[in-house]
């Protein structure tokens, strides 16, 4: 009977002994997770104040592995198991970020965001403005982030809305290895909040990694230039647009794709010149269309650049439902051919 | 009386004696042979059932599944004492409990094979249906039971919960909740020992079932796989809260056979000495030799147990591969309950854009 109340065995973790790995010292071909890996990795070298808070993100490296051997190589002092609680996960790292601390914590899926909300939305956002600069909020929220991987119900949502609409938070989505692993760097130095959305469904995809920090996070990227259709979209969407760019070629339409990696605030000066350019507008997101980020950047781009309008912009969205069953996303998400039926919408083919 | 603050209440040994309790004999005094031979029936088609999802996973035919093995005794235990009108607020992880609540084994699987986020009306069987957001239903079993209390009737509500959501500000505050108003709600928690990859430990410094006597609930502290001290804890507690005198906690512990879901890999982080020793107190097992001893299993029985079983395993296989996908444009419904014109302005159009396509033709699959 007694033995029932003993205290778990210590679990031995692997890799505990192993050499630690070095930094990137060259471009290396990464997974996206794995390049968040590598950015972290640095991120924690080059700054002793960078912890990590999160559920499962130390033996078991995260259940998307994005954390994978950084317990073993910085310790638990510095990757921080967490108790199940997202709100204590986001209000203790208020507290470690007035000590001076860099924390990221890792989110585990993008629905459990929500039990951290108010910490997010009511103390990070608004401490710098609250204290007059005192008191900055360097933290860094990692969200694995929308659907198509079949999951269960909220491990497939997009709620990155909620927080551009947040004055005091800067937002990030990836879409690659080279972006993960740079812009990952960029938002634990920043001395702002980040929310950084990773492109959950991407996360096994390969690319390119050069270790350098890159351009701005705040820079969005035209990823294939184009003259007739600008269209634009983030995270794990920008490679279906960048396919849709390449079927619309073959129909004799130029698409040029920009992937906006900044979803606040948003890069409108890449946006503006590429609308003015080929005149036409698709926006493409999983999130639900209904006070989207999508209708916020038309009606801007529309106020500023209306006169160079050929047709009114268009959005490609998830519909306004809760994330539908597995069954059911392929009719949620948008895909190549709802892209293509909104570009042909932009162009007055339908 | 019952002192609520033992160390763990075990009524069943490990080798199958039935150890003797006045204190909780009384609760449990009806258990003859064939009353322990229905409750080990129904952990054995519980677990079979867990496999078979389990093995309908592998082979595509499941999303995911939750296992609930080594969960059997604390799921069948405490669903076997309540009544029909007591209302169940479960986790993700207790079919077992549906099961003993009577869902359709269908029904059990439709959220897991993605054709629904639930499976089955909460109405019918006075069970609702998973939550995946950990704790968020301990808030919503405490509401019910408010409920119960002022309709003046002595309904029970049951919430189930692991020993991860214990750390859940939505468990905490439902314990207070429970405890200011009184309310008729027991709080089950299922210890497993591991919240997918962490040890019970970083939840908790102290025994779970401590913590319930600092919010004024008092708690009990059972051997989760001994189904006769569950049982008998889940009759005391619901007896409490018929009789007016509110909340009560039970930790069950128990283990966490299988990985958290068919997602994850438990060698990753997990001794395998811990799960060796922890099978040596299979419940099943253990509830096998007291029935032994009693006189109970025949090989009659036995086979007659394990047909049972397959057949529900059957049942389940046929019911999940011959589920029907849902129609695209069910994506759209119950949404809202009164009509929505902007939703419907999405349905109009997007059966025009699947229209556009053809009849054979289906879109998302290029161009």
């Amino acid at each position: 009977m007694t033995t029932l109340m003993t205290p778990s065995i210590v679990s031995t973790v692997p890799g505990l002994n192993a050499p630690q790995p070095s930094p990137l010292s060259e471009t290396t071909t990464l997974t996206v997770a794995k390049a968040i890996n590598e950015g972290l990795r640095q991120a924690m070298l080059d700054d002793p104040k960078v912890v990590l808070l999160g559920e499962d993100i130390g033996a078991l490296g995260g259940v998307f592995r994005v954390t994978s051997d950084l317990l073993a190589q910085f310790g638990a002092r510095r990757v921080i198991d967490t108790p199940l609680a997202e709100s204590a996960i986001i209000g203790t790292a208020v507290g470690l970020a007035y000590r001076g601390y860099r924390p990221v914590c890792e989110i585990q899926f993008d629905g459990f965001i929500f039990p951290g909300f108010d910490q997010i939305v009511s103390q990070v956002a608004k401490f710098h403005y609250r204290t007059q600069g005192a008191v900055r909020m360097p933290i860094t929220i990692r969200v694995p982030f929308g659907g198509g991987i079949g999951a269960a119900e909220h491990h497939s949502e997009s709620p990155e809305a909620y927080f551009t609409h947040t004055s005091g938070l800067r937002v990030i989505a990836v879409s690659n290895a080279q972006d993960a692993y740079s812009l990952i760097r960029q938002a634990i130095a920043s001395d702002d909040p980040v929310l950084y959305f990773e492109p959950k469904r991407r996360y096994h995809v390969k690319g390119e990694v050069v270790p350098e920090l890159g351009a701005p996070m705040e820079q969005a990227v035209i990823v294939r230039p184009g003259t007739d259709v600008t269209l634009l979209t983030y995270g794990a969407l920008v490679s279906t647009a960048r396919d849709a760019a390449l079927a619309a070629a073959d129909e004799g339409v130029s698409i040029e794709v920009i992937d906006l990696r900044s979803l606040s605030p948003v890069d409108y000066a890449v946006v503006e010149a590429s609308v003015r350019k080929t005149g036409r507008l698709v926006v493409t997101h999983e999130a639900a269309q209904s006070g989207g980020l999508g209708g916020e950047i038309i009606a801007t781009v529309t106020e500023r650049c209306f006169s160079y309008l050929e047709s009114a912009p268009v959005r490609v969205t998830g519909f306004d439902v809760p994330y539908p069953p597995a069954k059911l996303e392929s009719h949620h998400l948008p895909d190549l051919d709802r892209i293509l039926d909104g570009v042909d919408r932009v162009m007055g083919r339908r | 009386m019952i002192d609520f603050s033992p160390p763990l209440v075990q009524l069943l040994s490990l080798d199958g004696e039935r150890i003797s309790r006045p204190d909780f004999d009384p609760w449990v005094s009806d258990l003859d042979g064939p009353a322990l031979l229905a409750l080990y029936r129904d952990m054995v088609v519980v677990r079979r059932i867990d496999t078979e999802a389990t093995a309908l996973q592998r082979q595509g035919e499941l999303g995911l599944w939750p296992p609930l093995l080594g969960q059997e005794a604390a799921q069948v235990g405490s669903a076997r004492a309540l009544r029909n009108d007591d209302f169940v607020f479960p986790s993700y992880r207790e079919n077992a409990v549906a099961y003993c609540r009577g869902v359709q084994l269908t029904d059990i699987v439709r959220v897991w094979r993605g054709n629904a986020q639930s499976g089955w009306d909460p109405y019918t069987v006075n069970m609702a249906t998973p939550a995946i957001i950990i704790g968020a239903q301990t808030l919503h079993a405490t509401g019910w039971a408010l409920g119960a209390q002022r309709d003046e009737v002595d309904s029970v509500a049951i919430t189930y919960f692991g020993d991860g959501a214990t750390s859940e500000g939505d468990v905490n505050e439902a314990l207070i909740f429970a405890a200011s108003f009184q309310a008729p709600v027991i709080f089950f928690c299922q210890n497993n020992h591991w919240a997918i990859s962490e040890p019970v430990g970083v939840q908790a410094h102290r025994n779970i079932a401590d913590r319930a006597p600092g919010f004024g609930i008092p708690s009990l502290r059972i051997d989760g796989n001994d189904v006769i001290a569950v049982l008998a804890a889940t009759r005391i507690a619901l007896d409490r809260a018929r009789a007016g005198d509110g909340p009560t906690f039970i930790e069950a512990v128990t283990y966490r056979m299988g990985p958290h879901t068919t997602a994850d890999d438990p060698t990753r982080y997990r001794d395998p000495a811990e799960l060796a020793e922890w099978k040596t107190r299979d419940p099943l097992v253990r509830l096998h030799r007291l029935l032994t001893k009693l006189g109970e299993i025949t090989p009659e029985v036995e086979a007659a147990t394990q047909a049972l079983a397959d057949a529900a395993a059957a049942e389940l296989r046929a019911g999940c591969i011959g589920m029907p996908d849902p129609e695209p444009l069910s994506v759209f419904d119950h949404v809202y309950a009164t009509p929505n014109a902007t939703l419907e302005r999405q349905r109009t159009d997007y059966a025009g854009y699947l229209t556009s396509f053809g009849s054979s033709d289906q879109p998302g699959e290029g161009r």
